[in-house]
C-alpha cells in the first residue's frame, strides 16, 4: 500500500479500514452509517442509497469508508468522521489515482474479486499525457474518477458505464470537446464532432457492432497518449490488415514517410473517417490524389486509371442489375443471373481494396473478370426481356385469333337470324 | 364485332347466299381452329416434362461422396444464393451460407487455417459458422448435411 | 358442317342423341334490356371449367409439402414450358370467378330471379358462392408463400371465434393446433377432390333446376307480358343463345391470356413459419370486406369480444343470404322491396369495405 507522506493517520487508518472490511465481510455484514447521513444532503455531498446502489465497489461489499476512511459503524457523526479513526473527507484530486491504486495495482488483492483484471491501470496512467500532467500538478487533467464515475462506478460491460465501449467517446468529450476548457492546452476540440461523421462511429454507437474503434482503441485508455505520425498507420492497420500490407508494398510507403505524411490518414483521415466511396480517388478535385499529383505526372494517370476501372465495373454491375430488376418484375426468372452477379460485386468489393496498391495492372487484372462475370449477366437480362417480348408475341397473335372467331360468330348469327 | 359487318354488307348484296354461308363458314372455322391450335398448342408443350431436373426439395445436392478430399470445401448454389459446403480434416461435413455477413463477398475455406475465410477484409469464421476476427459482426448461418447415398444434400436447418 | 351432321346421327343412332337435347332445342331465352345479364351465370361456369383444366394441368408438377410446394411452383413458373402461362390463367381465372360469381348473385338477387318456384336454385346457387370462396381459400395457401401462411393463420384463426364449434373447426382445418405442412396438405385434399366434387355435383344441380324451370324475368317486365302476351320476345337458346354465350366466352379467354401475360402472377418468398409476419398482412381481396369490419369492431363490446361478434354476425348473414327466399311469404311484394334494399346496402357495403381495406395500413 502506498504511504503518503502528508498525513501520517493514512497508515494506520487504512490499516484500520481493511481491518473493518474484513470484519465486515466475515460477519457478512456492511454497516454504513454515512450514507444514512449523506442520502439525505444535497449535492456534493450527498450521494443516494439509489445511487450507490448501482456502485460496483458497494456491491462487492466495500463502504464510503474504504476510500474515505472513518468509522462505519458508528452512528455519531464525530466518531464517524474523526481522524483518529482515519477520515479523509474529501480526496484530493492529485491522491485520486494512488488511491485507487491501493487496492487496483495490487494483484493479490484483485485476485480475491477477479482474478483475470488488470492491475497494470495505474503505471499505464503515469505514462500518459493525463499522468505526467498530473505529476507537474495540472489539477485539470483526468483522473480515475472522471472517466469511470464515482459513487456510482459501474463495469465497463454495463451499458450504462461511462467506460462502455459505446460511451467512451462521450465520456472524453465531456473535456476534449469543451473549447474553452482546453483552450490553455493548444490542441484541438473538434475531434468529438469529427468522430461522430465517421463509419466508426456509425458502427459502434449506432448499430452496436463492438469491433469498431472508439477513442480509447486508437489512443489507449490508462495510458492514453496520441500515435506519432510514423506509428498512427500500425494502428488502423490492426484491423485494416489487407490495406496496410497493400500499401506497405506500394510505392507511397516511402513515399510519404519521407515526406513526413502518416500513412491512411493522409487520404482517410484520423477522426472525421468517412465511408470511401469511388470519389475518393481520381483526378478531379474532389479526389484525395491531387492533393500531390498534378496533370502529366505518373501517378496521376494511374489514378484517373484506376478510377476509370472501378467506375467502369460499377456501371456495368448496375446495367445488369436493372436490366434483371425490369425482367423480374415483368414475371421472369433470373435467379441464377443476380446470383452470379454477387460474384462479379466480390470483385468490385476487392478491387476497392487493392487500390491501395496503386498498381494500375494488378487492378486491371482484378477488374477484368468481373466485367466477364457482369457482361454475361447483361445478356441474360436480355434474353429474359427477350423472351417476355415473344409472351406479348404470343398473346398478340391468340387475340387476333379470338378477335377472327368474334367476327365469324357475329357473321354466323347475322346469317342465321336474317 | 361490329366493325367487320359494314365492309360486308355491300360486297355480300352482290354475291349470291351460298358463297357468302362458305365465307362465313371459313372465317369462323378458322378462327375456332386457330384458338383451338392456340390453346392446345402451349398444353401439349406444357405436358411434356422439361429436361432440367425439377427444383424438388428445399434440400440441394450441394456434390457427391468423394468429391471432396478431407480438409477442403466447395461452394455451391443454395436456393438463390451461395453455400459453402466443407469437409473438415476428420472426415465429416458442414454446409453454412456463403455469404459473408459484412459486406456480403462469397466465402471460401482455407485448408491451411482449416477456417473459413473472406478474401474481402480478412474475415474468418470457425467450422460452426461462428465469426471469430475481422469486421464480420455475425456468424454464417448452419444448414444442415444429410448424406443419402452418393449425394450429399444440404437443407436449411428449420423444418416448417 | 356435313361432318357435324355424320357425328350427329353416329350419336342419335347410339344415344338417342337427338331425343336427348329436344327440349334444349325448345328452350328459349326471355329477350329485354336486361338480357345480357344472363351471360354472367354462363361466364362462371366457363372459368370454373377453366380451373378444371388448368388445376388437372398443375397437379402434374405440383408437390404439396411444406418442403416442396414452394420449389414446384417455382419450377412450373420457370422451367415447364408454358408453365407460367397454365398457373397465371388459374390464379387469375380463379380472382375472376369469384368476381363473376358474386355478380351473377346480385344480378339475380336485384332480378328478384330467386321467386317461387326458383327457390332451390337460389339456395343451390348460394352454397355455390360458398364453396367458390373455398376454393379461393384453399388455393391460395397452396404454393406456401408467406402472405398465403399468414393469410390463411389470420383466416383460420378467426374461424376459430366462432362460438363453441369454433375451436374444433380451426383445428379441423389447420389439421393442428397450427398452420404447418399438415394444414398444407389438408387444403390440398380440400382443393383438388372435395371442393371440386361438391361443386360438380351442385352446378349439376343447379343447371338441372335452370333448365327445367326456364329464365326468370324481371318481375315488372313479367307483369307487363302478362297484361299483353304480343310483348313477349324470346330468342331461342340453340344456337342463337349459345352461340352469343360462347362469344362472351371467347372474350373472356382473351381477357385471361391478357392478364396473364402481361400480369403474370408472382412467386413471392418461400413461408418460413418462425419469422415474424410481415406488416399489413391482409387477405385477398374477397375476403377484405369481412376482414377489414372484423378490424373495425372494438375489442369488446360489453363482455363479448369483438371479433367473435363479428364472426357470429357475419354467420347470421350468411344464414339469412342462404334463405331469403324463404323469408317473409305473406308479405311477397314488401319483402321483396326490403331485400332489394338490403341488397344494395350490402353490395354498397362490400365494395366501400373492400376499398377501404385495400388502402388502409
Amino acid at each position: 500500500m502506498a504511504i503518503s507522506h502528508s498525513n501520517g493517520w493514512m497508515l494506520p487508518g487504512g490499516l484500520l479500514g481493511c481491518l473493518m472490511l474484513w470484519a465486515a465481510v466475515a460477519t457478512g455484514q456492511t454497516k454504513n452509517s454515512c450514507l444514512d447521513c449523506h442520502s439525505n444532503l444535497p449535492e456534493p455531498l450527498g450521494v443516494t442509497q439509489e445511487k450507490f446502489s448501482h456502485d460496483i465497489h458497494a456491491q462487492k461489499g466495500l463502504t464510503c469508508a474504504s476510500c474515505h476512511g472513518g468509522d462505519p459503524t458508528s452512528d455519531d457523526p464525530d466518531k464517524a468522521m474523526s481522524r483518529k479513526a482515519g477520515w479523509k473527507g474529501k480526496i484530493d484530486r492529485k491522491q485520486i489515482p494512488q488511491l485507487c491504486g491501493t487496492c487496483h495495482s495490487d494483484t493479490t488483492y484483485i485476485r480475491q474479486f477477479n482474478p483475470s483484471l488488470r492491475t497494470d491501470q495505474l503505471s499505464q496512467y503515469r505514462t500518459s499525457v493525463h499522468g505526467k500532467r498530473l505529476a507537474l500538478g495540472d489539477t485539470k487533467v483526468a483522473v480515475c474518477t472522471d472517466c469511470h464515475s464515482v459513487h456510482d462506478l459501474r463495469a465497463p460491460t454495463d451499458s450504462q458505464s461511462t467506460v462502455n465501449p459505446v460511451n467512451v467517446a462521450n465520456t472524453c468529450a465531456r473535456c476534449h470537446a469543451d473549447a474553452n476548457y482546453m483552450a490553455e492546452y493548444k490542441i484541438p476540440t473538434s475531434q468529438f464532432a469529427e468522430y461522430g461523421k465517421s463509419v466508426h462511429h456509425e458502427a459502434l454507437v449506432v448499430r452496436g457492432d463492438l469491433s469498431a474503434p472508439t477513442c480509447t482503441t486508437c489512443h489507449g485508455n490508462h495510458g492514453a497518449t496520441p500515435p506519432g505520425f510514423a506509428s498512427v498507420a500500425n494502428v488502423c492497420s490492426t484491423c485494416h490488415v489487407f490495406q496496410a500490407q497493400l500499401f506497405d508494398a506500394s510505392p507511397h510507403k516511402e513515399a510519404f514517410s519521407s515526406a513526413g505524411l502518416p500513412g491512411c490518414v493522409t487520404c482517410h483521415s484520423n477522426h472525421g473517417i468517412l465511408h470511401p466511396t469511388d470519389e475518393l480517388i481520381g483526378t478531379d478535385e474532389k479526389a484525395v490524389c491531387t492533393q500531390c499529383h498534378t496533370e502529366g505526372d505518373a501517378g496521376f494517370v494511374a489514378a484517373g486509371k484506376m478510377k476509370q476501372q472501378l467506375v467502369q465495373l460499377a456501371g456495368a454491375i448496375d446495367g445488369a442489375d436493372q436490366i434483371l430488376s425490369r425482367a423480374e418484375q415483368s414475371g421472369m426468372e433470373v435467379s441464377q443471373a443476380s446470383l452470379d452477379l454477387v460474384q462479379a460485386r466480390d470483385v468490385l468489393t476487392k478491387a476497392r481494396v487493392t487500390v491501395h496498391s496503386f498498381n494500375v495492372a494488378r487492378i486491371e487484372s482484378e477488374i477484368k473478370p468481373g466485367m466477364e462475370t457482369a457482361a454475361k449477366d447483361y445478356d441474360a437480362g436480355k434474353k429474359a426481356m427477350a423472351e417476355r417480348e415473344y409472351r406479348r408475341v404470343g398473346l398478340g397473335v391468340s387475340l387476333v385469333a379470338i378477335a377472327l372467331v368474334l367476327v365469324g360468330f357475329r357473321l354466323y348469327l347475322k346469317q342465321i337470324e336474317s | 364485332m361490329a366493325t367487320g359487318d359494314e365492309g360486308m354488307i355491300s360486297p355480300a348484296d352482290h354475291i349470291d347466299p351460298v358463297p357468302r354461308r362458305q365465307f362465313v363458314e371459313l372465317v369462323l372455322g378458322s378462327g375456332v381452329l386457330a384458338t383451338v391450335v392456340a390453346f392446345v398448342y402451349p398444353v401439349l408443350r406444357y405436358l411434356v416434362p422439361p429436361k432440367e431436373l425439377d427444383l424438388g426439395s428445399d434440400a440441394v445436392v450441394a456434390g457427391r461422396v468423394g468429391e471432396l478430399k478431407p480438409n477442403s470445401g466447395k461452394v455451391f448454389r443454395f436456393g438463390n444464393r451461395p453455400g459453402l459446403l466443407i469437409r473438415t480434416a476428420g472426415g465429416d461435413y458442414r454446409a453454412m451460407s456463403a455469404t459473408c455477413t459484412h459486406l456480403s463477398c462469397t466465402v471460401q475455406y482455407r485448408d491451411d487455417m482449416q477456417q473459413v475465410w473472406c478474401a474481402c477484409h480478412n474475415g474468418h469464421y470457425d467450422l460452426n459458422g461462428r465469426n471469430i476476427a475481422g469486421p464480420p459482426p455475425r456468424p454464417l448461418e448452419l444448414y444442415e448435411v444429410q448424406v443419402r447415398g452418393e449425394e450429399i444434400f444440404v437443407r436449411r436447418r428449420r423444418e416448417a | 358442317m356435313g361432318l357435324l351432321r355424320g357425328l350427329r346421327s353416329w350419336l342419335d343412332e347410339r344415344f338417342g342423341w337427338d331425343a336427348l337435347i329436344a327440349p334444349l332445342r325448345k328452350k328459349t331465352v326471355p329477350l329485354h334490356r336486361f338480357s345480357y345479364w344472363y351471360f354472367l351465370g354462363g361466364i362462371t361456369l366457363f372459368l370454373f371449367i377453366i380451373q378444371v383444366i388448368t388445376g388437372i394441368l398443375l397437379l402434374l408438377y405440383y408437390r404439396p409439402g411444406a418442403s416442396e410446394a414452394f420449389e414446384s411452383v417455382q419450377y412450373i413458373m420457370t422451367r415447364v414450358q408454358f408453365g407460367w402461362l397454365i398457373r397465371s390463367i388459374h390464379s387469375w381465372s380463379a380472382n375472376l370467378m369469384i368476381f363473376t360469381a358474386f355478380a351473377h348473385m346480385f344480378s339475380v338477387l336485384f332480378f328478384k330471379a330467386y321467386r317461387k318456384p326458383r327457390e332451390l336454385t337460389w339456395v343451390s346457387g348460394v352454397i355455390l358462392l360458398f364453396l367458390v370462396m373455398g376454393f379461393g381459400f384453399s388455393g391460395y395457401l397452396l404454393p406456401w408463400n408467406t402472405l398465403a401462411f399468414f393469410a390463411t393463420k389470420v383466416g383460420t384463426e378467426i374461424t376459430g371465434q366462432v362460438p363453441i364449434v369454433g375451436r374444433p373447426m380451426m383445428i379441423f382445418l389447420r389439421g393442428g393446433e397450427e398452420v404447418t405442412g399438415a394444414t398444407l396438405t389438408r387444403f390440398f385434399g380440400f382443393h383438388v377432390a372435395v371442393l371440386p366434387g361438391l361443386t360438380t355435383l351442385l352446378i349439376l344441380v343447379h343447371l338441372l333446376l335452370v333448365q327445367r324451370l326456364g329464365i326468370s324475368v324481371p318481375p315488372k317486365l313479367e307483369a307487363e307480358w302478362k297484361a299483353s302476351p304480343a310483348q313477349r320476345r324470346e330468342m331461342k337458346f340453340f344456337p342463337n343463345f349459345m352461340l352469343r354465350e360462347l362469344m362472351a366466352w371467347y372474350v373472356a379467354l382473351g381477357v385471361l391470356g391478357a392478364l396473364a401475360a402481361i400480369f403474370p402472377w408472382n412467386l413471392g418468398i418461400k413461408a418460413d413459419p418462425f419469422v415474424s409476419a410481415p406488416a399489413g398482412i391482409k387477405p385477398e381481396w374477397y375476403f377484405l370486406f369481412m376482414f377489414q369490419t372484423l378490424k373495425l369492431i372494438p375489442p369488446k363490446v360489453w363482455f363479448i369480444d369483438g371479433e367473435v361478434i363479428g364472426v357470429v354476425v357475419f354467420g347470421l348473414i350468411a344464414l339469412l343470404w342462404l334463405l331469403l327466399p324463404f323469408l317473409g311469404r305473406n308479405h311477397p311484394s314488401r319483402v321483396q322491396r326490403w331485400i332489394t334494399g338490403i341488397g344494395i346496402f350490402a353490395l354498397a357495403y362490400m365494395a366501400g369495405m373492400t376499398v377501404y381495406g385495400h388502402f388502409a395500413q
